[in-house]
């Protein structure tokens, strides 16, 4: 039982998936998808368990041998952003039960947990494949599924931000399809592991390049780095508010996992080095500024919060630039910090949709008085966003900052600290018209405004807490992300 | 020598006969079958980077030595099966998008929103 975990972790939602569907009643296939959830939440500890006393576990699918066959492999790196996509997938489902009631009709509920473990089931077999051709099938698996997620939103735009996003989101899967199918002509493998090894033979070759930049554009499409970021704003604000929770913590991360992968497994820390690295730090500046920016303009709160997604990736791509072993650590930290706050924030922000149907700012007056739960967690989660010491927002920009310093690019880590400020300046003018605005007349005439319910509020102040809990006490993200990014900048495998 | 890189002339012609419809006509239909001819080009792609010189068809026989590779046609199997599901999630869209809007002109949905 215990060796065959790595294809247990992706079969285990993709099962559950069709069951939900026969189930065909909305509380209990969510009952069976947070069991689901659970289970894999299990799977994936074990697994990093497994991974940090034995090393790289390497599974052959139907016992056939690794480069012909299948192998599912995981390494400290997998093991991590395993844990991240399972444990959030997991608490967001938790908050789902409640979270959709408003939002999706009833008949269609026990349809939305079908479709979340899929998308679960193709992010986690992204992670654990070793193949990548899987990676390009799971990638469809869980995109797919996104896309009819994003369609459930109940205004009419959501139906154009889902189609935007299917067009991106194709034409970058297929852009990912052409860096793999070139790479294939040139080593004969599929097999990560035996790719890398392959590789070095032909690196001077045109198609080697060619391969790397389409596989970084359209992983770019998929993680909306900035400026191929324009679906997701559209799509983050239109979607229902638990998906977009969903989104926030997992889909982004598994991208930004996947172009790790690629660069740093396949072809190696130091290739196209002197080219794409400088494209990656003016990129992910630029993102965090552009983005921050324009956040700071938005009426609508989702919105603003789905800018600075865009921003936050900003941070993990300028991580990736600098390309030393503390900067990628730099931008591990910040993947499982980033999931953190944003699925605590838009899940706050499903507890306002819950009680008021709406997210624009002027909802928002004097709202604390209402649901001081919900404002206080959207609070502690924006000063982590910020960076606040004491929340795990601190810990990775410090990373990023010691990393820009550490690699004498001084005016990055100076950059990287503006930003931040754009960050204040976004929290602040929420947080002062919820505590201190004073809310319409015409809108308090009308039934007073309840707090959130227990079901939303006990996954979102888990996430709080998390926020604060791996602030103080960094041993699990920072042991987990130092010895992965050591991991891949050692033997580059 | 141009004629033997015949196949992947045509590949990057499909291609980015593919991309410009997606982006250019405003009609949402018209932009999925752009789509569809990007894909084929890789589908296409990938079919040439298979072949053999002097190869058959890999089905094992004892007049024959040198087969194709067929690796590269199951994948594609498996991104053709990947394409249709991607199509039909996306007429879907569009059917419920021309109820909501009652039109599947980008432009004017554009209108209509703001």
């Amino acid at each position: 039982m215990l060796d065959h975990l790595p294809i247990l972790q992706v079969i285990v939602p993709l099962l559950a998936a069709p069951a939900c569907l026969l189930l065909n009643n909305a509380r209990l296939a969510w009952l069976f998808a947070c069991l689901a959830g659970l289970i894999s939440l299990v799977i994936s500890v074990a697994l990093l368990v497994q991974v940090q006393q034995s090393g790289v576990i390497s599974y052959m699918l139907g016992s056939w041998e690794a480069p012909w066959g299948i192998e599912y492999r995981i390494d400290l790196l997998s093991a991590y952003v395993l844990l991240i996509i399972s444990s959030l997938g997991t608490i967001v489902l938790l908050a789902a039960n409640t979270g959709i009631r408003q939002e999706i009709a009833a008949d269609k509920q026990s349809l939305f947990y079908v479709l979340y473990l899929l998308c679960m089931a193709g992010l986690l077999g992204i992670v654990a494949t070793g193949d990548i051709f899987n990676v390009f099938v799971f990638l469809e698996i869980s995109s797919l599924a996104t896309y009819a997620l994003v369609a459930f939103g109940r205004d009419r735009r959501a139906l154009l931000a889902a189609y935007q996003y299917l067009i991106v989101g194709t034409i970058g899967a297929t852009f990912l399809l052409i860096g793999i199918g070139l790479l294939y002509s040139m080593t004969g493998t599929l097999n990560i592991e035996d790719m890398a090894n392959r590789l070095p033979v032909d690196t001077n070759s045109g198609t080697v390049y060619t391969a790397f930049i389409f596989m970084i554009v359209g992983i770019g499409l998929k993680l909306a780095l900035f400026p191929l970021h324009l679906w997701l704003p559209n799509t983050y604000t239109y979607a229902p508010s638990i998906v977009t929770a969903f989104l926030a913590a997992t889909a982004t991360k598994v991208a930004i996992y996947l172009l790790i992968r690629v660069q740093f497994s396949i072809f190696g820390a130091d290739f196209g080095g002197e080219l794409i690295q400088p494209i990656f730090i003016v990129l992910g500046l630029l993102g965090v500024f552009v983005a921050s920016t324009v956040a700071i303009k938005q009426s609508n709160i989702k919105r603003l919060f789905a800018y600075s997604s865009v921003a936050q990736i900003g941070y993990m791509i300028i991580g990736i630039g600098i390309g030393t072993s503390l900067s990628l650590q730099g931008t591990l930290l910040h993947l499982f910090n980033h999931a953190l706050m944003k699925g605590a924030l838009f899940l706050a922000l499903a507890a306002v949709v819950y009680r008021i149907g709406s997210t624009d700012r002027t909802c928002f007056n004097g709202l604390a008085k209402h649901m001081p739960w919900t404002m206080a967690a959207i609070v502690i989660a924006g000063l982590s966003l910020i960076g606040v010491p004491l929340t795990v927002g601190f810990i990775s920009k410090w990373y990023l900052v010691l990393a820009s310093i550490d690699s004498g690019m001084w005016p990055v880590a100076l950059l990287i600290v503006l930003g931040s400020l754009l960050a204040v300046y976004y929290v602040w003018a929420l947080v002062e018209s919820a505590y201190f605005g004073k809310a319409d007349a015409s809108a308090t005439s009308s039934a007073p405004i309840k707090e959130a319910p227990l079901g939303l509020l006990i996954p979102l102040w888990l996430l709080v807490i998390a926020n604060v809990y791996f602030g103080i006490d960094t041993r699990l993200p920072l042991e987990a992300s130092a010895s992965a990014a050591s991991f891949l900048m050692g033997g580059g495998q | 020598m141009y004629y033997d890189l015949y196949n992947y002339w045509m590949v990057i012609i499909l291609m980015m006969i593919g991309l410009y419809i997606v982006i250019k006509p405003s009609n949402l239909i018209k932009k999925l079958i752009g789509l569809n001819i990007f894909q084929t080009s890789v589908f296409i792609f990938y079919i040439s980077v298979g072949k053999v010189s002097e190869g058959t068809a890999p089905i094992f026989s004892s007049t024959h030595s040198v087969y194709s590779n067929p690796l590269p046609h199951v994948l594609i199997l498996t991104a053709i099966v990947v394409g249709i599901a991607t199509m039909a999630l996306a007429l879907a869209l569009v059917v419920r998008i021309k109820s909501a809007y009652g039109t599947v002109e980008d432009d004017e949905l554009q209108e209509q929103d703001h």
